[in-house]
């Protein structure tokens, strides 16, 4: 019998930080004084601009917002991942998080984190809730510096039931029979691919819809 | 020496109804039957001839219910007084039936406070300070502070909340002990701290005959594995009626689990009966015979008519849920846990059997706004199920009161309206699951398990509020006894198609037409009995 999988959303569903607090620290943690203030004041004065893009489409956002660690040093980006997941995503995270997840577990689901956030933020996260697997957005790099360019296809939106499709066809899991949970209504995609959807912490919108579809709604905070 | 009476058992100084008007037969002089619609009365012109079955009125409580809780804690059945078996140090677990009864919740104090201001007192005299008040919730959802606190009194509240008074958790893998499985393979859990206790009372409220004895600990402290031995389709199937726990198949299995729990643990029950007072004050005239209404009690009728057909249909259920039974109790009784039901069941039967003349071709019965599994919530079309099929059909010994083939008509709107807070896994049931098969068998079989370890539903059950991920099954598996005896069941009333269709059951928008449609089958001789409750009554079928 083909095993089943739980796919969690990540920003909002089970921390309760986004994309743009993990730039806001690399940002802040630049190095050079003159680098960090650049950066963060960068972002600081584009923030109508981002909530704008958002509004519209979160996949729009997260491929301009990414655009924003152009230049940035990959080593360094994944060395400040794990001070980052110490100083800001562990206190983060909402307190029922943990036992949906083992929830999960003994259900006998295959943890995956599937999230648009970028794949070095997010890995000690994943080591954290001792998750089985990963599906994240991931930076290319050229010459050890950040492009700004996510490599396609972007883990967002329509994108994630896709990827959460075929990673089930790779493993042999029962689409059917998986479960997903995300706060966010831009991840309806990914929570009508599965047999078994889930609202977590649900904005107004996704609440409309999880009401409307009668999914369960949870609230891990 | 003149023996004195117990204290804890009312004594019979008030006359009851003579039983030929417990039983009235319908002439061209009767008044309309006043029925429960949901949230709605409706009146009922009903055919000459029509048996309407009554309560008994209640028994008068007893005059003083500490008193009676002393009495029965110091003479208790098959067991040491409970003060002889107190030591300083021990370490003491006191379990409580839930918010699931009595229906409708009762005015305070309730009795589970009464009875524990004098256990609590008991065991604080005693030095003994381990002490910790667990809510015997099994899969029903963990009640809401508001009304734990209810239930217990501010005092008792504000000592031992939240650390020494809590839900019990059935999906709490560290909390649950298993003993060895009964001679039937039949698992046998336990709370934790229940049975690592050196002593565990029971408190009770007896609300119907198939609560109490060893259903109490063996379902209240227990968790899935264990209810799956006895809350099944094919146990259910057997099952007639629930009501009768000397004939009850699912009786039996809680039995044997229960009899491994006492070979283990130290229990000693407290067990209390109440009357069928579910109706006082403005709403008194609910108990009564309709002949026998006085000019007030038509006034006060037509008052609540006219008032719920002004409200929309949530502030009808909050006018409803608002007003508390005025319950007394009758008796209590403690001690051994076979001892003790026993006294509790003889009391339980003199408060609620009604003798009765055979079974009916037709039986016609009102759903009322409540049920055990919605109280401060809304009585969704599974419950519905539950309260026609189940409970009702089952509110017999003997025989059921409608006939093999007969046919049931239920009064009741069937909207289709879900709790999602208190209900999330009944909407997947009822909208993905109906649809497909109404089966018991291969609901059990293809699905069950599966809710049951839903993740999303095991978490609303344990942070939320919400009924365990199994329990819409055994909503479903409640009325399986029903659904195979009666030929059809009529829904007279419903505002939809959908919700009898996908319950099975053929609909009609009045009663009159449902009888006219049941006479089609049965006959225009066909013989009808209305199953006046609630207030509760048991019909002794003969």
């Amino acid at each position: 019998m083909p095993g089943k999988a739980a796919f969690f959303d990540v920003d909002g569903t089970l921390v309760r930080t986004n994309i743009v607090h993990a730039f806001a620290y690399y940002a802040l943690n630049d190095g050079s004084w003159a680098g960090a203030a650049m950066r963060t004041a960068a972002t600081a004065l584009s923030s109508p601009l981002l909530w704008s893009i958002d509004q519209v489409s979160r996949k729009g956002f997260n491929q301009f917002f990414y655009r924003y660690y152009t230049g940035m040093s990959e080593d360094r980006l994944r060395l400040l991942a794990e001070d980052l997941f110490e100083d800001l995503l562990e206190g983060a995270i909402f307190p029922g998080a943990y036992d949906l997840i083992e929830e999960a577990r003994l259900a006998d689901c295959k943890v995956v984190l599937c999230t648009g956030a970028l794949d070095f933020s997010v890995e000690p996260l994943v080591r954290h809730f001792g998750a089985d697997d990963l599906i994240a957005n991931q930076m290319q790099f050229v010459n050890g510096k950040a492009t700004g360019r996510v490599q396609p296809p972007i883990v967002e939106g329509a994108h994630k039931a896709r990827v959460i499709r075929d990673y089930c066809v790779k493993h042999g899991l029962n689409l059917e029979q998986s479960y997903a949970y995300s706060d966010s209504a831009s991840d309806y995609p990914m929570l009508a691919v599965v047999g078994r959807p889930t609202a977590v912490n649900p904005d107004l919108r996704l609440r409309s819809l999880a009401r409307s579809y009668e999914w369960p709604i949870l609230d891990l905070r | 020496m003149r023996k004195l009476n117990p204290l804890n058992v009312a004594p019979l100084t008030r006359p009851t109804r003579e039983s030929e008007e417990l039983v009235v037969t319908i002439d061209r002089q009767s008044a309309p039957r006043v029925l429960f619609s949901g949230e709605d009365l409706i009146l009922a012109d009903l055919p000459i001839g029509t048996r309407v079955i009554y309560p008994r009125p209640p028994i008068q409580g007893v005059p003083n219910p500490r008193a009676a809780i002393r009495y029965a804690i110091n003479h208790p059945e098959g067991a040491d007084p409970l003060h002889a078996q107190l030591k300083p140090g021990m370490k003491v677990t006191v379990a409580l039936d839930d918010i699931s009864l009595p229906l409708p919740p009762m005015r305070t104090p309730d009795i589970r406070q009464l009875v524990l201001e004098v256990v609590l007192e008991l065991l604080a005299d005693s030095g003994i300070d381990d002490v910790h008040l667990i809510i015997a919730n099994s899969l029903h959802r963990r009640m809401t502070e508001a009304e734990m606190k209810r239930m217990v009194g501010a005092r008792i509240f504000e000592a031992f909340h939240p650390d020494r008074y809590y839900n019990h958790d059935a999906e709490d893998k560290d909390g649950i002990v298993e003993f060895e499985r009964t001679a039937h393979g039949e698992v046998v859990a336990v709370n934790r701290r229940a049975a690592e206790s050196d002593l565990l009372i029971y408190v009770n409220l007896n609300l119907v005959p198939m609560d109490g004895g060893h259903k109490s600990v063996g379902v209240g402290l227990s968790n899935y594995a264990s209810l799956r031995a006895h809350h099944n389709a094919g146990t259910l199937r057997k099952t007639q009626s629930y009501m009768d726990p000397a004939r009850s198949h699912m009786h039996k299995s809680t039995d044997r689990i229960g009899r491994v729990i006492d070979q283990h643990l130290n229990v000693f029950h407290i067990e209390t009966v109440i009357n069928n007072r579910m109706f006082d004050g403005p709403v008194d005239f609910l108990g009564k015979n309709e002949d026998s209404y006085s000019e007030l009690d038509r006034l006060k009728l037509e008052g609540l008519r006219f008032t719920l057909k002004k409200l929309p249909r949530a502030a009808k259920r909050k006018v409803f849920m608002n007003v508390p039974a005025g319950y007394s109790m009758i008796g209590c009784f403690a001690g051994a846990t076979e001892a003790c039901h026993q006294r509790t069941l003889e009391l339980c039967f003199r408060q609620y059997a009604v003798p009765v003349e055979g079974p009916s071709d037709i039986v016609i019965a009102g759903i009322p706004y409540i049920s055990p599994y919605n109280v401060n919530s809304i009585l969704n079309p599974l419950l519905v199920q539950c309260m026609g099929l189940g409970y009702l059909f089952n509110l017999h010994r003997g025989q059921p009161l409608v006939k093999k083939g007969g046919t049931l008509i239920l009064t009741h709107p069937c909207p289709d309206e879900f709790d999602p807070e208190h209900h999330p896994s009944y909407i997947e049931f009822f909208h993905r699951l109906l649809p497909e098969t109404r089966d018991a068998m291969v609901l059990e079989h293809k699905y069950e398990q599966a809710f049951a370890e839903d993740p999303s539903y095991i978490h609303l059950y344990r942070k939320g509020h919400a009924y365990h991920g199994a329990h819409p099954f055994y909503m479903w598996y409640w009325g399986e006894a029903g659904r195979q005896h009666v030929g059809q069941t009529i829904v007279a009333g419903a505002e939809n198609n959908h919700v009898p269709e996908l319950l099975g059951w053929g609909h009609t928008a009045s009663l009159d037409e449902a009888i006219d449609q049941a006479r089609g089958i049965h006959g225009r001789n066909a013989s009808i009995s209305v199953f006046h409750c609630p207030p509760i009554l048991i019909a002794d079928v003969v």
